[in-house]
């Protein structure tokens, strides 16, 4: 809030479109913003962690002595000791599959086996270090196509919760990994093959990768007389109060969830991620309890889905796709976290952004004895759109149809339908690939280099579906000066949400945004929220705070007229309270809520009129050099222009797309978790786990948000955090494939991999 | 895992103070615990993304990697010196403008070391402004608003 902008300034520039600086800038500069990192309370005791060193096995003992021998060490705690105070401790969003410290058995390595209490954060990793455990070691399964039909099972039998309907038919299943299996059926598929003119089929993967916020999981838990306040870096506190308040058995009311700014989230920081185990500990301990994770322990919470994608389309003879055939397998690790909406809600748009008549998909969440998989910005999307836009572009290539022009000649149109049967609406593909193609020069002639440096260029566009159908409440409190404070869930890691939802506020009220000031979360204040991920925040709570802004602005108008007022904004509404109050006294709530529509899919089909309230597009265009000596890619060029919609803050939108499309970068060239044989993280270290720096930025990055509006959003406007990443890894490897003729299929796009597929395609193929 | 506590002096953003810290305490840790600072953070734990950035003597270090004792005697700035009296630096305020941070977890490493950067070279090249801030990682990914900032910056002293 900045209350250097006078009251007096009822501006008649639109607040919503205004690139308003964020809210928050002055204390990220003076490093004085809040994090809940930085959190300090009396009494503290610090919470370390034990973590299973084998992929699989059931637990024999755990000996703790020493640990609990050492000086300082407040206590050592175990599965069996939380069993003393929450009796079934399993949760989980989609299965409640995971114990907050391993009983019985342990599912991968870095499982939490036992904490350590101290006072001294030093002492409680010293005393961790100090507890050994002894397993029936059981032979482990790692790969997602193997866990699909292995007789190696995760768990013994499937424990759905009871959010997600299309998951009850998996309740008490035995002798499988398979965590949900969508399925999408229409049309005749197999006449639209036997009749096609050309069949392409490939296998592509993707690999596992961690958010690696630099702000690590963190959380603290703080006992009072009857009930738990817990403080987290989350993105989703309304969820973490449900959770803890479903397994301690309690009411919701003595639950309190609340946040400060986070430091990343990325999608790691959904659902409930270390808060079980330390509301555990505190109450236990009955002192309040700090756990701070390191950026190594990470890797051991939650990452991305590393995927196998078979995919399969019919071609007519002129260039257009009759059918695609896909099949996803997705590793989701020990746990299901929310992987399972991840394989379903992204898996129904596995055939990509194309008119498809006929199309047959087949999307399965695995478990196997790895570290979970959940949500990771785009939500499953990016990996999909590595396998179809890299199978589109073979597919053009092959035909000898320029690829722009193959995308256009199959790209949806409004009015037509997506293969789920909803039509679209508001969703610029063509457009996107036209602003790609105009920035890029595609028409005009490429220099495609000389001798060993070649360059190529490559373009890829995605769609992605919201989460549905979800709910969002919002409270605008105007206070008898006139000033307005927003309350709402939704949380400000990094995307500018409380400034974009004080723009909303003070669009409806008519009054400088500066003046609105935006609560952090805190569940016993701020109302309820499904949660931050997806880039479903916009939309959604974009339409709660413009209706709670809606209502207060009625009772506003009404508070003036009573006092023969007309409201102009801030100081018309501070002479009425005084004529009314006698004195600056008073309040006016506005409330909003939101739920967006939703139809659910078909059982049989897998097909609903009505998948998504709004549709994510984003693509991608790339210039690069390829040193054929050393395979190493430099991106020279990358263009990345999405539909979103209404652009409610144009600069905040330009680096959502930058930064979306940058991380992705990573996750295409470096990024990779690396596991041993048995099942170990070799490298959970940004050591050896590379994300991009500043030498990894393209020479130019353009990024570009169409004109567009999304008439059923807030304002015309939809979520964007998500976009910028959905083209990104098939373009490189599309433009890698146009400067050197040479197709990958598996990411990350390394020098190594590069340079093993030119040596291969000159009939020269390097040994392993 | 009983161990002997030193006391050391320092000046610490123009103030001299003292602590009582044990041999393994980091001057991270002592700067944020002991004197509430809270502007230097750990991430990596490593040295490797540049979050814990702190100045020893003029000079950027990691404040993770850096034992407390050897701050003894030291002139140690953080990120809350860079504001004086509430105004913003100049490239503080070039950080807002061009929207140089997101989450803003890394961001005062970034200030700290954009700051060293401009007092010895007062108008880096691009290329210079990418190598000095090569030993800090953006999560967000928001370096070419970085880089955009150090230049308007840069233009604004000159």
């Amino acid at each position: 809030m900045d209350t250097k902008v006078s009251p007096d300034q009822v501006i008649d520039a639109q607040q919503v479109g205004r690139s308003v600086p964020r809210m928050e800038g002055a204390a990220k500069v003076t490093g004085r913003a809040e994090y809940i990192h930085n959190l300090r309370l009396p009494g503290v005791l610090h919470g370390k962690v034990f973590r299973s060193r084998i992929a699989h096995g059931r637990i024999l003992s755990i000996d703790t002595s020493a640990a609990r021998a050492v000086a300082g060490v407040h206590s050592v705690v175990t599965g069996e000791d939380i069993r003393r105070i929450i009796p079934e401790p399993y949760y989980g969003p989609a299965f409640h599959d995971q114990p907050i410290l391993a009983l019985d058995k342990v599912r991968y390595v870095g499982e939490p086996v036992a904490a350590v209490l101290a006072a001294d954060p030093h002492v409680a990793e010293y005393a961790a270090g100090l507890i050994t455990a002894e397993y029936e070691e059981l032979p482990a399964v790692f790969n997602e196509v193997e866990a699909a039909t292995s007789s190696i099972c995760v768990h013994d039998e499937l424990k759905p919760a009871i959010t997600f309907p299309d998951l009850k038919h998996l309740k008490g299943k035995r002798n499988t990994n398979v965590a949900l299996d969508y399925k999408l059926r229409r049309g005749d598929v197999s006449a639209a093959f036997a009749s096609a003119a050309h069949v392409f089929e490939h296998e592509f993967h993707t690999q596992h990768i961690m958010h690696t916020p630099f702000e690590p999981f963190v959380a603290l838990a703080e006992p009072l007389d009857d009930s738990v306040t817990i403080h987290s870096s989350s993105q989703m506190p309304a969820y973490v109060r449900l959770e803890i308040a479903r397994l301690l058995g309690w009411p919701e009311n003595k639950v309190r969830a609340r946040t400060a700014y986070l430091g990343g989230g990325f999608g790691a920081k959904v659902y409930v991620k270390i808060e079980p185990l330390v509301v555990a500990l505190a109450l236990l301990a009955r002192r309040p309890v700090k756990m701070s994770l390191t950026m190594e322990e990470q890797f051991y919470v939650i990452g991305k889905h590393a995927t196998t994608f078979r995919i399969k389309s019919a071609i007519t003879a002129d260039g257009r796709i009759a059918a695609r055939k896909c099949e996803v397998f997705w590793n989701g690790g020990a746990y299901a976290d929310i992987g399972p909406r991840v394989s379903q809600k992204s898996g129904f748009t596995s055939t990509g952004p194309y008119q498809i008549e006929c199309a047959e998909i087949d999307s399965a969440e695995i478990y196997t004895n790895l570290p979970p998989a959940g949500a990771f910005r785009g939500f499953g999307i990016p990996q999909l759109v590595w396998a179809y836009e890299s199978h589109t572009d073979i597919i053009a290539r092959a035909l000898k149809i320029d690829p722009l022009e193959f995308r256009r000649r199959n790209i949806l149109h409004d009015g037509q339908e997506h293969p789920t049967g909803t039509v679209m609406r508001d969703a610029e593909f063509d457009e996107v690939l036209v602003r790609i193609a105009a920035r890029m020069g595609w028409d005009a002639p490429f220099d495609r280099g000389t001798g060993t440096k070649r360059r190529g260029r490559g373009i890829a566009i995605g769609v992605k579906a919201s989460i549905a159908p979800t709910t969002s409440f919002a409270l605008v409190n105007v206070s008898a000066d006139g000033s307005a404070v927003l309350f709402c869930n939704t949380i400000d890691m990094g995307q500018a949400s409380n400034t974009a939802n004080a723009q909303l506020v003070a669009e409806v009220l008519g009054i400088p945004a500066e003046r609105v000031k935006v609560t952090q979360a805190d569940t016993d204040v701020t109302p309820f929220d499904m949660g931050t991920l997806g880039s479903r925040s916009m939309f959604h709570m974009g339409h709660a705070v413009r209706l709670a802004a809606e209502h207060a602005r009625t009772q506003l108008e009404a508070l003036c007229a009573e006092g023969g007022l007309t409201y102009t904004g801030e100081q018309s509404v501070a002479q009425a309270f005084r004529k009314k109050f006698g004195m600056q006294a008073g309040n006016i709530f506005g409330v909003g809520h939101y739920t967006s529509r939703y139809q659910p899919a078909d059982p049989a089909t897998g097909m609903s009129k009505e998948v998504t309230p709004f549709w994510m597009i984003g693509g991608t265009g790339i210039e690069l050099e390829v040193d054929t000596e050393t395979g190493h890619v430099t991106i020279l060029r990358m263009v990345n222009v999405v539909d979103a919609g209404r652009a409610i803050n144009p600069r905040v939108v330009e680096t959502q797309i930058s930064g979306a499309a940058l991380m992705q970068l990573g996750q295409t060239m470096t990024e990779e978790m690396v596991f041993s044989s048995a099942g170990e993280l070799t490298n959970p270290s940004l050591a050896y786990y590379k994300i991009p720096g500043i030498h990894d930025m393209p020479a130019t990055i353009e990024n570009e948000a169409v004109e567009a509006e999304t008439r059923n959003g807030p304002f015309g406007s939809k979520g964007v955090g998500e976009s910028g990443t959905f083209g990104v890894s098939p373009a490189i490897a599309n433009a890698i494939d146009d400067a050197v003729g040479v197709r990958l299929y598996s990411l990350p796009l390394t020098p190594e991999s590069i340079y093993r597929a030119i040596c291969a395609a000159r009939g020269e193929p390097l040994e392993d | 895992m009983s161990v002997a506590t030193r006391t050391i002096h320092f000046t610490l953003n123009g103030a001299p103070v003292s602590a009582t810290i044990a041999p393994h305490h980091t001057l991270l840790e002592v700067v944020r615990d002991t004197f509430g600072l809270n502007g230097a953070r750990e991430s990596c734990g490593q040295g490797l993304c540049g979050c814990c950035t702190l100045m020893v003597n003029g000079q950027s270090v990691s404040g993770c990697l850096t034992l407390a004792a050897f701050a003894d005697g030291a002139t140690v700035t953080t990120v809350e010196n860079l504001a004086v009296d509430g105004k913003l630096s100049p490239l503080q305020a070039a950080f807002i403008e061009c929207g140089a941070f997101q989450c803003g977890f890394c961001t005062s490493g970034f200030l700290l070391m954009a700051t060293e950067l401009l007092e010895s070279n007062p108008r880096p090249t691009e290329g210079e402004i990418r190598n000095h801030l090569s030993g800090n990682l953006c999560r967000c990914a928001t370096y070419p608003e970085v880089v955009r900032a150090v230049q308007l910056a840069a233009e604004r002293m000159a």
